[in-house]
């Protein structure tokens, strides 16, 4: 936008950014270099700013006490089975939405948008009781199910924003050069798809593994808690005296693949949400 | 491609039913049990095998004559209101000087920002808790070196203290996708207007007035509509700083007020209308963001 800034507003710019940067990293390099040192120098008079001649301690503390990885089996089966069945779902209505035009096709659009934005707040008291009746209370399927719910629209939205970006005419081409619709679909559209069904996941990757609001809802077992929900009943074992190292350790375990998926992701993220308000 | 539609009318009817059975079955039957639940006296007796009892709305009649209610809604709203606005402001100013900075710097803030927003709100949520703690407490051990008397200050005792950490975390965590997103609006903010008006004679504060700011009203109008349907909603922060902290009947936000009143209390019928307000609160905010897609959407 703005070609010719003039020095000392750049300077003044450069200063925010500095700023604004420590802000950001502070808290992430805290967490990190927390989870190397060792109980009694996070407990020192005055804290240690650089983790040098750290441990790995906090690590294996966590990694062999029982509850990370009980409640990492947990997390990950949930993570991938809504990964997996939401992009079915939400593949099968994105190609619907995009390719055909049906009765009921505006409601459904419509539908989405409002779910989007409904909160899990706002339902999780009935939703309770609904898998507490079913008997899927503790259970992962009980806890993908609301989690499916959760992603669809957003990944529905985003995918069809994919299937639009493929021209028809391609498949109408490998249909003239002698495919069934069937074939032209599989060997032309679904490769152009890739990034769109990789973004999605990835997508859902993040909020699967993140959620913590039904998670602490519907896995009331200790034996049952995701990752999120294990790690604050972690913090908050208070009888215990508080193990900072080992908590900032398994903060970072848990942020790891969450950060790599993230990068994949950023643009669409940005550009899914405001879509329609950038085309005005 | 009108071909298709008609010789195989119902194969997308097909395509799209397992995503509609889904969202039925997860989203679309709790909202009508909800209403049903509303409506109802469901206590404790019922979880023990009574059936409920219809209490028309006797529920909302209670929770919209009990204060309680009132002081959790007002709360909610209020801290609403001041993290979309503070949100709001620093993610504006943060994308103006954005677009003002050397490259580098642009970068390295860019990735600080990226960091911050990939953060997983529990993992977050921990390293803030330590960073305020009482004893060991970076911040605290700041704030006395600085000449105050901090040492073993408890930040979550107090509500206004529990909601300026709340916020301060809430902010943290929401200023990246702001900021993002308005510098990335700016950015497609066509420069040859914004030169025309210099040359025009039209100063900073002008040009971003008159140019810019229409420019980019549309997404700025999306930006505060999710800020503030997402701060509307704030509950990880919030329950987790409770159990930190040990209070919770004075630092409860609506999500917060439900979860204790439905999951932990056991009075679902109460909850479940408490829910269904901050429900129709919800739906009643998204109409405009669902207004402005659907109109791309026709385009």
């Amino acid at each position: 936008m703005a070609r010719r800034t003039p020095t000392a507003v750049r300077l003044g710019a450069d200063v925010v950014g500095l700023v604004v940067l420590l802000v950001c990293i502070f808290p992430v390099y805290w967490m990190v270099s927390r989870s190397f040192l060792p109980r009694n120098r996070i407990k020192g008079e005055d804290p240690v700013l650089v983790p040098w001649h750290g441990t790995l301690d906090n690590y294996r503390k966590v990694l062999t006490d029982g509850g990370f990885s009980d409640a990492l089996m947990t997390s990950l089966s949930v993570t991938l089975l809504t990964v997996v069945v939401a992009i079915l779902f939400a593949f099968l209505a994105a190609v619907a939405v995009s390719r055909f035009r049906f009765r009921g096709r505006r409601s459904f659009i419509l539908a989405l948008l409002v779910i989007q934005m409904i909160p899990a707040e706002a339902l999780f008291i009935s939703q309770y009781k609904m898998l507490d009746g079913m008997g899927l209370l503790n259970s992962v399927l009980g806890l993908t199910i609301v989690y499916v719910a959760g992603v669809l629209p957003f990944t529905v939205w985003t995918l069809r924003g994919f299937v639009d970006g493929v021209p028809r005419e391609l498949e109408e081409a490998a249909m003239m050069d002698g495919c069934s619709r069937t074939q032209a679909f599989f060997r032309v559209t679904l490769p152009l798809l890739a990034p769109g069904l990789v973004a999605t996941g990835v997508f859902g990757f993040i909020q699967a593994w993140n959620e913590f609001t039904l998670a602490v809802v519907v896995m009331t077992d200790p034996a049952k808690e995701t990752l999120p929900v294990w790690l604050v009943a972690f913090t908050d074992s208070r009888s215990r005296g508080v193990d900072w190292g080992a908590i900032m350790a398994s903060s970072t375990l848990i942020t790891i693949p969450v950060v790599i998926f993230f990068l994949i992701v950023q643009r669409r993220m940005v550009s899914g949400l405001t879509a329609g308000a950038v085309k005005g | 491609m009108t071909r298709r539609a008609v010789r195989r009318p119902s194969l997308p009817l097909g395509l799209v039913l397992p995503a509609t059975a889904l969202l039925a079955l997860a989203l679309g039957y709790p909202l009508l049990r909800q209403v049903v639940l509303s409506l109802q006296e469901f206590g404790l007796a019922q979880q023990f095998g009574q059936a409920p009892e219809w209490v028309g709305l006797g529920n909302y009649r209670d929770l919209v004559t009990d204060s309680a209610l009132w002081v959790v809604v007002l709360r909610t709203i209020a801290f609403c209101f001041v993290n979309a606005g503070l949100t709001f402001g620093i993610g504006l100013g943060v994308a103006l000087l954005m677009a003002r900075m050397s490259r580098t710097v642009r970068i390295l803030a860019q990735c600080g920002l990226l960091l911050a927003w990939a953060m997983p709100v529990v993992a977050a949520m921990t390293v803030w808790q330590f960073l305020f703690d009482t004893e060991y407490g970076v911040v605290n051990w700041l704030l006395t070196r600085a000449g105050g008397d901090f040492e073993g200050h408890g930040w979550l005792l107090d509500p206004w203290s529990f909601f300026f950490v709340a916020t301060i975390i809430v902010v943290w965590m929401s200023v990246p996708f702001v900021a993002f997103t308005l510098y990335a609006a700016l950015t497609q903010v066509p420069e040859d207007v914004v030169e025309a008006a210099a040359i025009d004679g039209a100063g900073p504060w002008q040009r971003f007035v008159h140019v810019v700011l229409p420019a980019i009203r549309p997404v700025l109008l999306v930006v505060v509509l999710l800020q503030i349907i997402w701060d509307l909603r704030v509950f990880t922060q919030i329950y987790t700083l409770q159990k930190a902290g040990g209070v919770s009947d004075d630092t409860n936000l609506l999500g917060t007020y439900i979860y204790t009143l439905g999951i932990k209390g056991g009075d679902f019928g109460t909850a479940a209308a408490a829910a269904m307000f901050m429900l129709v609160l919800t739906v009643v905010l998204t109409a405009p963001y669902v207004r402005l897609m659907l109109k791309q959407e026709e385009d």
